[in-house]
């Protein structure tokens, strides 16, 4: 503890050279020992991976071209080979197409549809295939007609007729041919952001009425307690659909308002408890004999020392609610269906399901069971670098 | 009582032989608290443990019951801790349990937490009668009324049923000595007993601890950072620091012809009631060998001439406990109090717990509503007015908490503490100004400049009382209460801390109010003291004359209760 020399030396312009090894914050020892924790380095690993992957889908990076039918209506996946039950496949036989190897669609995760655009692309003026190839699927399937309307709807995206329709795809392809993988990265997109802004809403809403409720005490608690106990003595789902049928329309917004508003509850009861403990302690006590304002000893001086509690129950609630938007959207509460989610993907796979055609649910699954276990086992991680306990071993 | 026949004479109950314990800290980082103790503790002699805070003296304590935490401790191999003959070291868990109770027994700082809350005394006594001795419910519970009126529960028929929560803590640990000498021990391990609690109740404990040491020929281990404490009842002294053994021998020859430095440090550090030096001597002066310095009498007491600062009027304070549905009951935590702070004198206000004294100087800071009375700040009534006009004078008035390790915030860097309440008051132009003043302040206070970019855990307490102090330091004020402010600080840091206020107040010319619960302290530093008891002022006069001649029987109590230390109590002996 004891330092060689009691003054810091001085700049050229009289301040302080501050001392390279500053101690450090919270964070930074959360942080070394975060580093230390190998689960939790690999799962934040995946965490950051999933969360670049939808960055660069929402950057139109990657699965851009999510919407365009490249295979054949159901194609399976490459592993398996062309369906040979369900008929001539679309495309000529005799172009088989090179993109079986399983170590090639590996790589694929990466950038899944960057060999197929590729080659359609290398392919298109070889092997325009003929319009029957559309219409021979049709006669399989009966939902040809809807969607024919569907796809002229999408005029922007829907491939045009002309273009070669590929007869497996790396991971399959759903009912209108479109790639899986590149449809659960685009599902990503959507299942992601809502999980986390939800989360961030119903931490912001949680804390701000704990510190409040928790700090003041007194009727302002008892007001705040009132309300939690009404809004949790409503069957959860129940509340979801209520507020669902108030906000009347569908859409990525409403499902964030409906996940954030419902779900603060149990933030506020953990931060309400954090307040009135530190409230009592004597560093508040002492900020409140310098002066500091109400504000300022709630945000400025307790904030940071329950910071941990708040950053761990983001971490939680955002696996939560990746979870609850794949269960609203399942159940045709969630994203409208023209957004692609993981939610919706599990929606569609219900019906595709009974055709025997599993891959677009094994693939949305497969995704959300990674993120939300790697996001999981983050969550323990952080919890553990970040708990105060851990920090009591002094320096000597 | 069983007689030892292991123990011929000669041989000592307990000899701790080069014990050595380390700590893993995580990593590879090991951390040495015992380095190499040996000492012995005779039969039917009372033993002192005496060092300050990591001196490794209740490791030492917890070793020989075999009570160190097995995931992280490390005792050396060589290590030997013998009891009637036997090795204590490497002891199975089974073995050790059986002589823990039977033949050790321990008693604990906090009897609050030592008891378990939901069983009343009568069961905890009776369980450990039961386990020990194999006694009938009747028969333990016979005996554990027995054992409550031995060490003095009043009513011990109607007491065993009572539940921890509804008794003092002085009988709290009074039934927690009950239960340590239940099973007869051969050797009492007391750590810290009486540091909780009040000097009036601490004299009572010890008096009770020596009576039964000789009652029942125990030998107690006594643990202690206060020398004073042990001087009456020690046979032998265990001076320890930092791992190792300063000093051992008969109390006699410890006390009165210490050879050690630091012991002599330890013994001189304290104030004493009938002397008041300019300033304390501290440790430095003795390791470093220039002996004590300024040791001249310090004049205390004020003249009618000294410029009142403060001046309070029958200042009152109630809490509303509910009762029933509608109903509520009046708790006067203090009523009617009157006092004046002067310019450069300290109002020392001393009372044990519960009396308001803390209640008095959390009021007057406004962070408890006053409930009567005015505090006239140059005319104006502080507790009356509007909390924006109270802005102005918060930086007049500071206060410096009890607790060094609770009253800094964790997440803030020194700089940022220091530099706070600058910026709220809007000391100091800019940002550059207010850390040059921060950074004189450090050095004003002892603290290095590096100090700035560090967190309150990286110090020790006397560092952060240091910083707390240097926090008020920043609004320049004119009152200083200082609650508590050096009771929890080891004997020596106190010393330090001490003359830093004194400095201070000469420097500044501040004026303190000073509460504390140790009599000691309070008379070294205090012009004026005010003694209050049950939220009432029982007594208020210059500081010599109330520790000369106390008026009142209550004040004439508690002044007997302080403990004498070696002098006075084998000079009245």
């Amino acid at each position: 503890m004891a330092t060689s020399e009691a003054a810091l030396p001085r700049n050229a312009d009289g301040t302080r050279v501050v001392p390279h090894n500053v101690s450090p914050g919270l964070w930074t020892l959360a942080w070394r020992r975060l580093r230390a924790d190998r689960v939790g380095m690999v799962s934040l690993a995946i965490v950051a991976a999933f969360l670049l992957m939808m960055a660069l889908s929402a950057a139109g990076l990657i699965a851009r071209d999510w919407s365009k039918e490249v295979g054949v209506n159901y194609a399976p996946p490459s592993f398996i080979g062309a369906d040979e039950a369900s008929g001539t496949p679309a495309a000529p036989a005799a172009a088989p197409e090179p993109a079986a190897p399983s170590t090639e669609w590996k790589t694929q995760i990466v950038d899944p549809l960057a060999d197929v655009i590729a080659e359609l692309k290398g392919a298109k003026p070889a092997a325009a295939p003929p319009p029957s190839g559309g219409t021979e699927g049709k006669s399989v399937d009966p939902l040809a007609d809807v969607m024919a309307d569907i796809r002229a709807g999408k005029g922007t995206t829907a491939a045009a007729p002309a273009e070669a329709r590929r007869a497996t795809l790396p991971f399959g392809g759903d009912k209108w041919g479109r790639d899986v993988i590149a449809k659960t990265i685009k599902g990503s997109e959507t299942s992601i952001f809502v999980g986390i802004m939800s989360a961030i809403v119903a931490v912001a809403l949680g804390t701000l009425f704990g510190a409040i409720s928790g700090y003041y005490g007194g009727w302002v608690d008892d007001a705040f307690n009132w309300f939690y106990s009404v809004f949790n003595s409503i069957p959860y789902l129940l509340l979801i659909l209520a507020v669902a049928a108030v906000l009347q329309q569908k859409g990525v917004v409403t499902i964030i308002l409906i996940l954030g508003l419902t779900g603060w509850t149990g933030v506020f009861r953990l931060i309400r408890a954090e307040y009135l403990k530190h409230k009592a302690r004597e560093y508040v006590q002492a900020a409140d004999a310098i002066g500091a304002s109400n504000a300022r000893r709630m945000f400025v001086h307790i904030f940071p020392n329950v910071s941990h509690v708040v950053l761990v129950q983001l971490s939680i609630l955002a696996v939560g609610f990746i979870k609850a938007e794949v269960i609203l959207s399942f159940l045709g509460f969630g994203v409208p269906v023209d957004v692609v989610s993981w939610g919706s993907m599990l929606n569609e796979a219900q019906n595709e399901l009974i055709l025997g055609k599993w891959w677009q649910l094994v693939a949305a699954t497969v995704a959300m069971a990674t993120l939300v276990t790697a996001f999981s086992l983050f969550t323990d991680a952080l919890r553990d670098a970040l708990d105060p306990k851990l920090k009591g071993l002094k320096g000597h | 009582m069983a007689t030892d026949t292991k123990s011929a004479a000669g041989e000592p109950l307990v000899a701790v032989r080069d014990l050595r314990v380390s700590f893993r800290l995580g990593g590879d980082a090991i951390f040495e608290a015992v380095k190499g103790v040996s000492f012995d503790i005779p039969v039917h002699s009372t033993v002192a443990l005496v060092g300050e805070s990591g001196s490794g003296k209740s490791v030492t304590a917890l070793s020989i019951l075999g009570l160190l935490p097995p995931e992280n401790s490390i005792v050396d191999a060589r290590s030997r801790i013998e009891f009637g003959g036997r090795n204590l070291v490497g002891l199975p868990m089974r073995a050790m349990r059986e002589m823990r109770g039977a033949d050790i027994s321990m008693i604990f700082q906090e009897p609050m937490t030592s008891l378990n809350p939901v069983f009343t005394v009568g069961f905890q006594l009776a369980e450990v009668l039961h386990l020990h001795r194999g006694l009938s419910p009747r028969a333990a519970r016979k005996r554990a009324i027995e054992l409550l009126d031995e060490v003095g529960i009043p009513e011990p028929r109607r007491r065993i049923d009572a539940f921890p929560s509804q008794m003092s803590g002085g009988q709290q640990q009074r039934v927690m000595i009950a239960m340590a000498i239940a099973c007869e021990p051969k050797l009492l391990i007391a750590d810290e007993p009486t540091t909780a609690l009040d000097v009036t109740i601490q004299k009572q404990i010890l008096d009770l601890i020596a009576a039964l040491q000789r009652r029942h020929r125990m030998s107690v281990l006594f643990i202690t950072h206060d020398l004073a404490v042990v001087g009456e009842i020690a046979d032998h002294v265990v001076v320890m620091r930092n791992g190792e053994v300063r000093e051992q021998g008969p109390a006699k020859q410890v006390f009165e012809a210490p050879r050690d430095d630091y012991t002599k440090a330890l013994l001189q550090c304290r104030p004493e009631l009938d002397h008041r030096p300019m300033r304390l001597p501290v440790i430095d002066d003795f390791m470093g060998g220039s002996g004590p310095q300024h040791t001249e009498e310090r004049k205390r007491g004020v003249a009618p001439g000294d410029a009142v600062v403060l001046d309070v009027k029958g200042l009152g304070k109630s809490f509303f406990v509910r009762e029933g549905v509608f109903g509520r009951r009046e708790f006067k935590a203090a009523a009617d109090v009157s006092f004046k702070l002067r310019r450069g004198r300290t109002l020392g206000l001393v009372g044990e717990s519960g009396s308001g004294k803390t209640t008095v100087g959390l009021t007057l800071m406004r962070l408890h509503e006053a409930t009567a009375g005015v505090a006239l700040f140059e005319g104006r009534d502080i507790l009356s007015m509007s909390d924006r006009e109270f802005m102005a004078y918060k930086k007049r008035i500071q206060i410096i908490f009890q607790n060094p390790y609770a009253s800094l915030n964790p997440r803030f860097t020194i700089g940022q503490i220091l530099t706070e309440p600058m910026q709220i008051h809007g000391i100091g132009a800019n940002v550059r100004e207010r850390t040059d003043l921060v950074f004189e302040l450090l050095g004003k206070v002892g603290l290095p400049d590096a100090s700035f970019y560090k967190y309150p855990h990286e110090f020790s307490g006397g560092q952060r009382q240091r910083v707390a102090i240097a926090r008020c330091l920043t609004l320049k004020p004119e009152v200083l209460i200082c609650d508590e402010s050096v009771s929890a600080l080891d004997v020596s840091v106190q010393a330090q801390v001490l003359n830093l206020l004194q400095d201070l107040q000469d420097e500044f010319n501040l004026a303190y109010l000073f509460i504390s619960h140790d009599l000691a302290v309070v008379k070294y530093i205090s012009d004026e003291v005010m003694v209050m008891n049950e939220g009432r002022v029982v007594e208020l006069a210059d500081a010599d004359t109330i520790y000369r001649h106390p008026r009142e029987t209550y004040t004439q109590r508690l002044l007997s209760a302080i403990p004498k230390g070696w002098h006075a109590a084998r000079a009245a002996a």
